[in-house]
């Protein structure tokens, strides 16, 4: 019988051995495969950046580095900033956003928080919309919208610009320095400038006479003209209340006569209020009071 | 035998899954040579879209991705003989193969000559229910086959249902569904030696591999080798094997015999190492280059050296003729075939209308093979090449073989059999109930 248990193989075997069979066997089947070839270079990698980094001077000293890189490049002629332009502005206006940027100039473009100096512009009362950018060859272009003041505000205080909205532009020392534009006056007037802006509308015919608008109670509108004439206009329709005031005007000339004040806040009953002489006439005419008593 | 059956049930959902990730591997263990496809399945509407073809036969399913073939050792009359270098050389081409296709298999579907095939026709009846059949009256038809004696530590390899019988009318491919009252069966039942099977699992598994299916190489290379109409009409394929000669008769697509002849292509090999007293790897280098079954006067001039080196100048120096050699390779070649005739005429294959025979296999390339045949065998006979598979590479595409290819439309399109249905509810052993319920007292 050949010996079961060969001592030398006289020529090489062909056959792989169970080993090498398994492990081919292992490296076809997809899912080591892509470990391997995927996964273990991927966790190499990720561990040894870990390793490199997991020192705190190494760490440091990429950081130096990398800022130092970064501000190399932020010095570079190319991003600095030297001028400032400023468009849309008034001169006092645009004096006024210098103040407030406040930018060293020349500085790099990096340096500079646009949105920042944006929102900066805008607290300002004048201006309703900013626009900054920065503009080739090192300018800073600021486009300003300004808001325009369309009444003047009396209070305790002093006298204030307002625009369509109601919103504060800017401080005047002197009724005369904006002798243009109406005036109003009153606690809470700013916030019915749309109101008081349709009532100057529809006084238009008396508008000679006028010398103001005055909220009273922050509830309803006075209109006051000279001689100290008022017109109690109502909370609700007010427009419509004045211009009845205007049709008796025009008809009877109400205004031109010894009124104190024209009463519509019920718009039910109207009331005339006379000055003292008009009034003892009026009463000596109907026989009421003798024409010496006051004497 | 219900072993079997659930071991048979087992691979045929192993081969679902197989089919489902698809990639399977084919392994032919025959005694010269151990072949492996790797077959890959991507649905038959992409290949049709690529090449604007239809299905041809069922294989533009598969496409074969990875072949090697590798020398055959330890295998004997096709069963496995010595199992550690049998082991080892179907490692080899499960490697090779592996390699070429660039993919895992955990599959395989393998297929052996030998274990003494025996083919038993069964007949079944059924009364049924109501009137229509269905796939439950069929299992029970089939189920009420009488199983002969298959003899002690034998084992049933294929049990195809051939023919149904509804009433009066036979030669039904699929009763399910028809009407009638009383359903027979014909079943064709193939046994083999029970322990060759064991040796092939036992061999597959430590190769880590999983068996899904196996098969008898004479049916399967009866299946690459008959063309369409052949297998209708019916004829016979002869496999001439290395170690063993595989028979398989098919009529109406279905195989109804099998049979294997336990000589082959080695032992005219071994005749001419005896006879002419040379090494059998010489013998077989003569065979293959110079062999033949025809003598002629040209034979006698044409001399063949017999090379050798064992230092005797007369003896390497030995020529022989054609002629001489040929006297060797006849007498055998004659006696596999005529020994293949006695097996058909036992099968009553005489009695077929069609007398078509096919030669297969590796040893049917031997020149003028197909004249001694037809002296022998009858006038219709042919040498048949496995069919065209895609991808095939040309190396594995010869009579050699036809076995795997036939394997590999196997794999596709396996046959219906017995285990294919379900077993009858009332066919049921009563012990597994109790077991059951045993099992469900003991843990709830």
């Amino acid at each position: 019988m050949r010996p079961l248990i060969p001592s030398a193989p006289a020529h090489r075997d062909p056959a792989p051995s169970r080993t090498a069979y398994r492990m081919q066997r292992l490296w076809l089947t997809p899912v080591f495969r892509a470990l391997l070839r995927v996964g273990f270079p991927a966790f190499v990698m990720m561990f040894s950046v870990g390793l490199y980094l997991s020192d705190a001077s190494r760490r440091q000293a990429m950081a130096t580095a990398w800022d130092g890189a970064w501000e190399k490049v932020e010095d570079r002629p190319e991003f600095l900033v030297k001028l400032l332009a400023i468009d849309g502005a008034s001169p006092a206006l645009a004096e006024a956003i210098r103040a407030k940027l406040a930018l060293p100039l020349p500085m790099s473009s990096f340096a500079i928080d646009m949105e920042a100096a944006r929102l900066s512009i805008e607290e300002l009362d004048a201006v309703a919309d900013a626009e900054v950018r920065i503009r080739g060859s090192g300018v800073l272009q600021v486009e300003i919208v300004e808001r325009q003041p369309v009444v003047v505000w009396r209070t305790g205080a002093g006298l204030s610009l307002l625009d369509g909205e109601g919103l504060r532009i800017a401080t005047i020392l002197e009724r005369a320095d904006r002798a243009d534009l109406p005036l109003i006056a009153g606690q809470g007037a700013n916030r019915a400038v749309p109101e008081a802006l349709a009532l100057l509308a529809a006084a238009q015919p008396i508008l000679p006479r006028l010398r103001g608008l005055v909220r009273v109670g922050e509830r309803r509108w006075d209109l006051v003209l000279d001689r100290n004439q008022r017109v109690l206009l109502p909370e609700v329709a007010p427009v419509r209340a004045l211009e009845r005031v205007i049709a008796l005007d025009q008809a009877q000339k109400l205004l031109d006569r010894d009124v104190i004040a024209v009463d519509l806040r019920n718009e039910h009953r109207p009331v005339l209020r006379l000055a003292p002489a008009a009034l003892s006439a009026l009463r000596q005419a109907r026989g009421l009071e003798s024409g010496e008593t006051g004497l | 035998m219900t072993d079997l059956y659930q071991s048979q049930r087992a691979m045929r959902h192993m081969r679902r899954a197989a089919m489902q990730r698809g990639v399977i591997a084919i392994l032919d263990v025959g005694t010269s040579k151990i072949a492996c496809l790797i077959l890959r399945f991507d649905g038959p509407e992409r290949l049709r879209e690529a090449d604007g073809f239809g299905p041809m036969a069922g294989q533009s399913g598969f496409r074969v991705i990875g072949a090697h073939a590798t020398r055959s050792r330890g295998v004997r009359f096709g069963e496995i003989a010595v199992m550690n270098e049998t082991e080892r050389a179907i490692r080899t081409a499960v490697q090779a193969a592996q390699k070429m296709a660039n993919v895992r298999v955990d599959h395989v579907i393998a297929c052996f000559s030998g274990g003494e095939p025996r083919s038993y026709g069964l007949a079944g009846e059924w009364e049924l229910q109501d009137q229509v059949v269905t796939e439950q009256d069929v299992a029970r038809a089939l189920a009420a086959c009488d199983v002969p004696q298959i003899g002690e530590g034998r084992e049933v390899l294929h049990a195809q249902p051939v023919n149904f019988a509804l009433d009066h009318r036979s030669g039904m491919g699929d009763p399910r569904g028809q009407i009638g009252n009383r359903l027979a069966c014909d079943l064709h039942l193939l046994s083999v030696e029970g322990s060759v099977v064991q040796n092939l699992l036992y061999c597959i598994k430590r190769c880590d591999l999983e068996l899904a299916g196996i098969a008898s190489s004479a049916y399967v290379s009866g299946i690459s080798s008959l063309v369409e109409d052949e297998q209708e009409l019916g004829a016979a394929c002869i496999d001439l094997g290395g170690g063993s000669t595989g028979i398989s008769i098919f009529i109406k697509k279905h195989m109804i015999y099998a049979d294997a002849v336990r000589m082959g292509g080695d032992h005219v090999t071994s005749d001419i190492s005896k006879g002419l007293q040379v090494p059998l790897q010489v013998a077989e280098r003569i065979k293959t280059r110079h062999g033949g079954v025809h003598a002629t006067g040209m034979d006698d001039r044409e001399m063949i050296e017999i090379g050798s080196d064992s230092g005797d100048w007369e003896k390497d120096r030995r020529t022989v003729s054609r002629t001489e050699l040929i006297g060797i390779m006849r007498p055998r070649v004659e006696e596999i075939l005529e020994e293949a005739r006695t097996r058909l005429d036992a099968a009553g294959f005489d009695h077929l209308q069609s007398q078509q025979i096919v030669l297969t296999g590796g040893a049917s390339q031997i020149p003028g093979l197909d004249m001694l045949a037809t002296r022998i065998l009858g006038q219709r006979v042919r040498l048949g090449r496995p069919l065209r598979v895609q991808g095939l590479p040309l190396a594995t595409s010869g009579a050699a073989f036809a076995g795997a290819v036939g394997l590999c439309l196997f794999a596709a399109h396996p046959q219906d059999e017995w285990w294919d249905f379900d077993i009858p509810s009332e066919r049921y052993p009563a012990r597994s109930l109790k077991r059951a319920i045993k099992w469900f007292r003991d843990n709830w």
